[in-house]
């Protein structure tokens, strides 16, 4: 058993300790906005916050979370207009979509820590999630928007 | 390529309209219901759309949401003939039925073939209402014009919603009536080209919008396969799963039975978690006997095409006109020759190949993303032993297409499994084994030739090109024939019957039936021209070097738009003149001529994009820093201009030339793989390593204003940045490289 809170609501679990918490917010909980992509944590579709650090969930065993704060896309804005999510509807960013919560999860998380970050900072802290549908220049330009919109709050 | 291909959609789908209603649920209007509630029924002049009572518009799409926007781009054109104000339209991507005709989503065909459907659609309803608008205003219908989803006649006026709560609209049109019909003029359009948002953009922002993989229904249970050594006949011969029963939640371990032949040699393991059906897959032990491909490496599917373009027998000829270049050759005062090669690439879409297959009320359901449901669907009905009409493919958002789920076999392992043990069954496949069962695109090796007069003009060329045919394994009924009725795959050729003016021209399709025999050849985002015109592009350049000629001007001499490049109605008017001028505008753009820092270089390379009968025109011009110590290429800046005609969706065209042109860079310097052991060598990320953000250079995107028939965006600038590329290297630092990826160390051997 491992309990953990999810999006702000408790939650107690009887999977194996080993289940990846990807399955575990995906199949027990049923937040499907996390995403898999490649299960050895190198496409960050799958990546939550966890005590606020992006985190891939595909190979962080549930183990590891007891007692721990997670956020999932779902959870990141009741509105959904956080104000990366705002920057990325403005700008059209997603095509398929399938990696965007991951993207999402890593910016909001990156400019929480860091809203004055630089342009080679959003390239290096953006450059572990893979986008297929190769939105790049879109999520360069989103994230720089996000940035200054949190900078100005 | 090929009306055969097309034609089914654009004429199959006759406007035989009848007021009845065909079926089509309307499950999301409840959520539109406003003010005062209407019995009366929805007008649904065609099969593509409805009205209903409260003027809500929803568009039947049939093609699927893979990242393009589709709904929203396809949804707009019927819109603007309806005069249907955006805000009032909703899209039904809808489900697999025969009365949808041809389902496919690929070729970059969607805008193009649904825009005179649509249309006419539109208009047809726009007409409609107009009369039945002037009947209940008391007025004469010429009176009338249709605006904001009004019917206007002066100062009187009356909304859809209203005409419709009124009943009793039961227009219907002949398919001659339809014919009659005239479009609004150009400037008369209020979205078609004007800026309206995505309507799939919020979902995909907050974690709402719904995949395959995100399928569920109650009771159902999970399968991981198991993948025989060999894509084709391999057979289980034993199956020990002892240990994996010691894993909590493991089921069983099936073998399948495959009537279809689609998965031959797979195995499943049911489990009631997806985490506890992999990990019980781990500790299954399977024993086969394995089919004849495992030894089968990239170098002998290589060999085995470079051997088939020497047998003149082989392959097929296509009919581009004057193909006898034995004279040119003959004659010729100078020759070149070069031979281009091309590795294994994955399609590595995000979302793993995953489905969704149970049975309900005797018919068989699948949920899952897929391309092309009129080409699996018959698999599935051999391979259940149903009739076709008792499987439905229930629609889903792909997590990327790329042409990887346009083959849909990985539907039938769920679909057997499901069968076998009387239950819902979810599969979904490791990265791994997506990647081990992908369909990828093959291997290629090309051989092009050009012959000179004394003059230095062009009098012939040649291009065969050997690889793999997805066509030809799973559609062969989609291949046109060549020369003496030899059938060809026109996706593993398209690109090289190309546009320049050359004399006699010879281009040969040939079949690597190694390649067909030990993987599923896929097609892949840009299919032939994908490799075809990196072949035809880096070569117009060699050629243009020996004649000592600006590449640039090398090119728009041949691009004379003369005889069968002088281009012809509706789909290519003004011809290889419209890619003279992509390739005009993109070189100004990027400053072609201009002084370039040391080890820096420009290149060009430009296309017709997808098929000649569709053409789409762009130019590329590349501009790379390469480091002659280590090879190391830097791509600095890719500058796109693309003639597509008119441009149905700006920001979503724009989005599609950003990804369509990533690609190109992506495969050209930072993907491809190879086949070791009868299987794909790189099987996840750290192998296989397609282009990340920090990589990606300056795009400079622009399209020629036109209004021209719309043709396809989402493949066309994948083609030519390959070869841009390679050719700005040439031009930086002489070195020439003629196969993709091209490595660092490709590089510096070529410097040396």
């Amino acid at each position: 058993m491992t309990s953990f809170k999810l999006n702000g609501k408790s939650m107690t679990v009887e999977a194996d300790a080993d289940t990846p918490l990807l399955w575990v917010i995906r199949d027990d909980a049923g937040l499907t906005g996390t995403k898999f992509g490649c299960g050895i944590g190198m496409c960050g579709a799958c990546i939550v916050h966890i005590a606020g650090k992006a985190t891939r969930s595909c190979v962080t065993p549930l183990s590891a979370v007891e007692g721990a704060e997670i956020v999932t896309i779902e959870g990141l804005d009741p509105k959904g207009q956080h104000p990366v999510q705002k920057a990325w509807q403005d700008l059209q960013v997603p095509q398929c979509g399938y990696c965007q919560s991951g993207q999402i999860m890593q910016a909001a998380a990156v400019l929480k820590d860091n809203p004055n970050i630089s342009d080679a900072d959003i390239d290096a802290q953006m450059n572990g999630n893979l986008c297929r549908c190769m939105t790049y220049t879109r999520i360069r330009a989103a994230v720089r928007q996000a940035a200054n919109a949190m900078k100005g709050a | 390529m090929d009306t055969s291909v097309n034609a089914p959609i654009l004429t199959r789908r006759g406007f035989l309209i009848a007021a009845a209603g065909t079926g089509v649920a309307f499950s999301f209007l409840t959520a539109c219901t406003t003010e005062t509630a209407s019995t009366a029924p929805p007008f649904e002049p065609t099969q593509w759309f409805a009205i209903d009572n409260n003027g809500i518009v929803t568009v039947n799409v049939i093609r699927a949401e893979m990242g393009q926007h589709v709904g929203t781009s396809l949804a707009r054109i019927l819109a603007d003939e309806l005069e249907a104000p955006w805000e009032n339209v909703r899209i039904a991507h809808v489900d697999s039925d025969p009365k949808w005709g041809l389902m496919v989503t690929g070729g970059s065909w969607s805008v193009w073939q649904t825009y005179p459907l649509y249309s006419q659609a539109g208009a047809a309803g726009r007409i409609a209402l107009i009369e039945a608008g002037a009947a209940a205003l008391g007025v004469d219908p010429a009176s009338c014009t249709a605006a904001n989803g009004e019917v206007i006649s002066g100062d009187k006026k009356i909304s859809y919603k209203d005409i419709i709560r009124k009943g009793g609209l039961t227009k219907t049109y002949t398919p001659d009536d339809l014919a009659k019909i005239t479009f609004k003029p150009a400037a008369d359009r209020k979205l078609i080209g004007k800026p309206v948002t995505s309507l799939d953009i919020v979902e995909k922002t907050t974690g709402a919008a719904i995949y395959g993989i995100d399928a569920k229904v109650e009771g159902m249970v999970y399968g991981c396969p198991i993948l025989p050594p060999t894509r084709n006949g391999s057979q289980v011969t034993y199956i020990m799963d002892a240990p994996a029963k010691e894993i909590k939640g493991y089921i069983q371990t099936i073998a399948l039975k495959d009537p279809s032949n689609t998965v031959p040699g797979w195995a499943m393991v049911i489990a009631d978690s997806w985490h506890a059906a992999k990990k019980a897959a781990a500790a299954v032990t399977i024993e086969y006997s394995p089919g004849p491909t495992t030894n089968v490496s990239e170098k002998d599917l290589q060999d085995h095409a470079a051997k088939l373009i020497l047998d003149a027998s082989k392959g097929s000829v296509l009919a581009t006109g004057a193909t006898d270049t034995a004279p040119a050759f003959k004659a010729a005062k100078s020759t070149i020759e070069a031979t281009y090669t091309t590795a294994t690439a994955l399609h590595f879409q995000m979302e793993p190949l995953n489905a969704l297959a149970l049975q309900k009320d005797g018919k068989w359901e699948i949920h899952t993303g897929n391309q092309w449901q009129s080409l699996v669907l018959p698999w599935l009905a051999k391979a259940l032993e149903v009739p076709e009409t008792n499987v439905v493919m229930k629609t889903y958002r792909l997590g990327g297409g790329f042409g990887r789920r346009l083959n849909g076999d990985y539907a039938v392992g769920a679909a057997l499994a499901a069968k076998a043990i009387g239950k819902p069954v979810k599969m979904v496949m490791t990265r791994e084994d997506d990647v081990k069962f992908d369909s990828v695109r093959s291997p290629s090796v090309q051989k092009l030739k050009m012959a000179f007069d004394k003059d230095g003009a062009v009098t012939g060329m040649e291009q065969h090109v050997a690889c793999g045919w997805p066509t030809e394994v799973m559609a062969p009924f989609f291949m046109p024939k060549g020369e003496k009725d030899v059938p060809f795959d026109p996706f593993a050729i398209s690109g090289a019957n190309h546009w320049y003016a050359v004399g006699a021209h010879k281009v040969r399709a040939i079949s690597n039936d190694l390649a067909n025999e030990t993987f599923r050849p896929g097609w892949l985002r840009s299919v032939g021209p994908g490799f075809t015109n990196w072949a035809l592009e880096s070569f117009m350049d060699e050629a243009a070097h020996k004649l000592k000629l600006d590449p640039v001007a090398f090119r728009l001499k041949l691009l004379t738009a003369e005889g069968a490049n002088a281009g012809s109605a509706p789909n290519s008017v003004g011809g290889a003149k419209r890619q003279a001028n992509v390739v005009q505008l993109a070189a100004q753009k990027a400053g072609w001529g201009a002084p370039l820092p040391e080890g820096t270089g420009l290149g060009l390379a430009t296309s017709f994009g997808q098929e000649r009968d569709m053409p789409t025109w762009v130019a590329c011009v590349a501009r790379v820093n390469v480091n002659k110590g280590t090879g190391a290429v830097k791509v600095e800046k890719l500058t796109l201009v693309a003639d597509a005609g008119t441009i149905v969706d700006p920001d979503g065209a724009r989005a599609q030339m950003e990804g369509a042109s990533l690609w190109g860079l992506s495969l050209a310097l930072h993907e491809g793989t190879e086949f070791e052991n009868g299987n794909v060598k790189a099987r996840n990320l750290g192998a296989y390593t397609p282009l990340r953000l920090a990589d990606v250079p300056e795009l400079d995107i622009s399209f020629v204003e036109s209004t021209e028939a719309p043709v396809g965006l989402g493949e066309p600038a994948t083609t030519i940045v390959g070869p841009a590329i390679g050719n700005a290297i040439y031009n930086a630092v002489g070195a020439r490289l003629r196969h993709i990826p091209i490595t660092s160390a490709a590089v510096k051997a070529a410097l040396a």
